[in-house]
């Protein structure tokens, strides 16, 4: 993991000075609500609908056993005991006082976090594959460049006042699991005919009320051009992006806009305009970021753990949750768990501080000292020894963490919605709770097999339902929530965006509807075909009958 | 907010403390933290007044979002929001009902006032 | 209005003529005029130009060595496209004065300074607000940031100099 050097501890303890004093300027009136609240959002502090909120970058989803257990801390003495994991790998607190903010985020600064660029018009938290550094597909690890990139976005003096937010994700795998095609910028690290590192940049991709699928603009940049192409997409977003429209404001309309092909002749002459070597980090620079994600002192193990083996046939549950959470580690003999934040019933995403504990303690017994929050709303162990899976398993059912359905139809993702968030227009968690608990039945779920469920309470989609297999948006019909479902989303490679069934449902409709969606794909499908191909193979016709039987079934 | 955006009668003026977040409703007095002692409006003049009332305590940093909120009146003359979005602002999560208002908890610190 | 730069409080010499009229030393026009004031001028007078931030590189591009000064206008302070005008404007080899007016807030005048910006011009209720010392404070409130070619002291270049010192 990267750890900070005297000149990010200072930057990050000069931003909390900076932030105490912001907001002292507000109480005094130096500055008005409209001036301070850019400032606060790009320090994490929203106010929804009961209280302030706090979202703390948890830079392309890793976190180390202390910083897991100060967040606990911070839970407990400023919120109300939980926090809630987002599908930007962040984390959220919901009942924090503006006027504690100050000192949770010097809590944080002790270790090595901060709640910058969390929010805001500016370049959000970078985000990456949660199995980096494990995946055996991989090219090369995107941490070290997501980590460049964080710091060089850290209070851009340009770039800070953008059209819109602006986020970035970065993936080192042919296997896209970081969605890059749904982000302003995404980056695919390849290896060119010559052998060379280099990215494929992908730029206007993003979902909300214009959902698109970013566009390739260089197929290879060689890696240590990465800053200044950056800066050049971004001088030419800044200057040309519309600001007359809120809803118009994102790079990907002014990609679609003006097409790719003159969006990308215009980062080119800015880039040829450039003088890039007076703006990219020197070679040991990368390199002294690339040192903190060296591989962790793995022991050599041998391909088949015979006590892994044993606990499997010996205990049933445990062999359910060893065939649905585990993900293969490239290295022979470890595996990488994913821990489900999505009990049957609860909010996704969710974690109370006592389960934090847990996982900080795991993380620390069982995995390098390292945990990854997943954009499924999940944690990963990134590097668990097959020998050590059973006590994994058990310490996980103690603390209610052991739900053995990862990528299975309960494993939803839910924005917080109109529970908590102030701009939603319907509520998302009692959904995903109901459709949860339509689904609980374990054997049931894996005969389903792979299928995602993604709910947003409002347009903008955070919880990306336009790509979900199936998607859910609640929206405000005459004065009631109202559930508009879309089917063949595609978050991977494929990226695709999921179409409408018709129209919006009342929410007592939307555990009967997917069911009935569920049984037609079970009821055509080829043996071993995944709900989302079938999908494709079958067309949107016998799905759409469904949601027509639901409107017209009497009530 | 002229009369014409107002919200259909009664009323009741609801926002969040600038300081600590938590929803705050105009007694008439001050902001109190409970629902049940919020001013109910029920003509254009006492509207009128909520909204002088919003209008001063925005210029004096005291909270932050103000704005008016249609009410119904329950059998005890309570006021409830008739719409959702605003029930919930004054109860506290639908699906936590041992967080919020609801549970009586609030952010609100009394010196700040 | 109240004009400042990094050592404070700052007196205007400039005069606004769009037209490039007036009859003054420092006369700021517009870009429309911009051509024509700097052929006329005979006399040594120091011509400065007001663009708004939806101004093209190109078109000044050709006169930036006989430009004293460029102001470019902030319409509100959440918009950001005069941060990357000045920092082209700067790259493409201004060497004059560089001012951004508009209400700005104190919180961006290290940003602005970073850009290549001199000065900036705020009006007197936005001033009577934000005091001259916030601003000043507020410039230094990070000492260093990670972006290379924004000003001297950046963060990886001292790693750098750290590194070739052997620290
Ligand atoms: S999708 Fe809408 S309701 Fe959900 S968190 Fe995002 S803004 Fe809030």
């Amino acid at each position: 993991m990267y750890r900070y050097d005297e000149f990010d501890a200072r930057f990050v303890r000069e931003r909390v000075a900076q932030f105490r004093d912001q907001v002292a300027r507000r109480l005094d009136g130096s500055l008005t609500e409209d001036e301070f609240k850019p400032l606060r959002l790009k320090n994490g502090v929203y106010l929804q609908l009961h209280a302030y909120m706090l979202r703390i970058a948890i830079p392309y989803g890793t976190l180390s056993a202390r910083q897991l257990r100060q967040l606990a801390l911070i839970g407990e003495k400023y919120d109300r005991g939980y926090g809630h994991f987002t599908t930007r790998t962040n984390m959220q607190f919901n009942w924090p006082r503006l006027r504690d903010v100050p000192e949770i985020l010097d809590l944080l600064a002790d270790v090595e976090m901060h709640c910058i660029q969390t929010s805001g018009n500016c370049i959000r938290n970078v985000t990456a594959d949660h199995f980096a550094g494990v995946a055996a597909d991989e090219v090369e690890d995107p941490r070290p460049t997501a980590e460049l990139i964080r710091q060089w976005s850290s209070l851009h003096p340009e770039f800070d006042y953008l059209p819109r937010k602006f986020k970035i994700a970065v993936t080192g795998s042919p296997q896209d699991r970081a969605v890059t095609k749904a982000h302003d910028i995404g980056l695919r690290i390849l290896r060119n005919a010559k052998g060379e590192i280099g990215y494929e940049v992908m730029v206007g991709g993003g979902l909300g009320r214009t959902p698109m699928i970013a566009k390739t603009i260089r197929a290879f940049l060689p890696k240590a051009e990465l800053l200044a192409y950056l800066e050049a997409v971004l001088r030419v977003y800044n200057l040309e992006g519309r600001r007359d429209n809120k809803y118009k404001a994102r790079v990907k309309i002014l990609v679609h806009e003006i097409g790719a092909e003159k969006f990308t002749q215009l980062v080119e002459d800015e880039y040829a305009r450039l003088d890039g070597p007076s703006i990219v980090a020197d070679p040991q620079e990368v390199a002294r970021i690339a040192a903190y994600f060296a591989p962790p002192a793995y022991e050599k193990l041998p391909l088949r753990s015979t006590g892994f083996d044993a606990a499997k046939t010996q205990n049933r549950a445990f062999a359910t949750w060893a065939s649905v959470n585990l993900f293969p580690h490239k290295l022979t003999g470890y595996a990488a768990a994913t821990i489900s934040l999505k009990n049957i019933g609860e909010a996704p995403g969710d974690v109370t501080s006592a389960q934090m504990r847990v996982l900080a303690d795991l993380a620390e017994k069982y995995s390098f000292d390292e945990l990854r929050i997943t954009h499924a709303q999940n944690v990963v162990l990134p590097h668990v020894k097959q020998d050590d899976l059973f006590a994994v398993w058990q310490a996980l059912v103690a603390a209610d963490l052991a739900s053995a359905n990862a990528g299975l139809i309960t494993d939803i993702i839910a924005c917080p919605g109109l529970d908590y968030c102030s701009l939603a227009t319907a509520r998302s968690i009692p959904i995903a709770q109901a459709l949860a608990q339509r689904f609980a039945d374990q054997e049931r779920q894996i005969e389903i097999g792979e299928l995602n469920i993604k709910i947003s309470g409002c347009i903008n989609a955070c919880a990306h339902h336009h790509v979900g297999h199936i998607g859910i948006l609640g929206l405000e019909k005459s004065g009631k929530e109202s559930y508009q479902i879309t089917l063949g989303g595609d978050a991977t490679l494929n990226a695709a965006i999921g179409e409408r069934l018709g129209p919006g449902l009342d929410a007592e409709d939307v555990p009967d509807t997917i069911e009935r969606i569920v049984e037609v794909y079970l009821q055509h499908r080829k043996a071993g075909e995944p709900f989302i191909d079938a999908v494709r193979r079958l067309g949107l016709e016998p799905f759409k009958a469904v949601v027509q039987e639901t409107l017209h079934a009497p009530a | 907010m002229t009369a014409a955006k107002r919200p259909p009668l009664p009323v009741i003026l609801l926002a969040n403390d600038l300081l600590d977040g938590e929803v705050v409703f105009w007694t008439g007095r001050v902001w109190s933290d409970r629902p049940q002692e919020a001013l109910i409006a029920r003509d254009e003049a006492g509207a009128a007044l909520l909204e002088a009332a919003a209008a001063e305590a925005l210029a004096q940093n005291k909270v932050v979002d103000a704005y008016l909120v249609d009410v119904a009146l329950d059998g005890e003359g309570r006021a409830v929001p008739r719409h959702y979005r605003e029930k919930i602002k004054t109860e506290g999560p639908s699906v936590r009902r041992d967080l919020g208002k609801q549970a009586g908890q609030s952010n609100l610190v009394p010196t700040g006032h | 209005m109240p004009l400042l730069d990094r050592n404070g409080a700052k007196k205007d010499v400039w005069i606004i003529s769009d037209d490039g009229s007036a009859d003054a030393d420092h006369i700021l026009v517009s870009v429309a005029h911009l051509k024509q004031a700097l052929s006329g001028n005979g006399r040594g007078r120091r011509i400065g130009v007001a663009i708004a931030n939806t101004v093209k590189l190109a078109e000044l591009e050709p006169h930036l060595s006989e430009i004293d000064l460029v102001s470019i206008a902030f319409p509100s302070h959440g918009d950001g496209r005069g941060f990357s005008i000045a920092k082209q404007l700067r790259h493409a080899g201004f060497k004059g004065t560089l001012r951004a007016s508009g209400p700005l807030i104190a919180d961006q005048f290290a940003f602005a300074l970073a850009c290549g910006f001199d000065e900036i011009e705020v009006s007197s209720a936005h001033a009577a607000r934000q005091p001259i010392e916030q601003w000043l404070k507020a410039a230094s409130s990070i000492s260093q940031t990670y972006q290379r070619g924004f000003g001297a002291h950046n963060i990886l270049d001292a790693r750098r100099a750290a590194r070739a010192t052997g620290k």
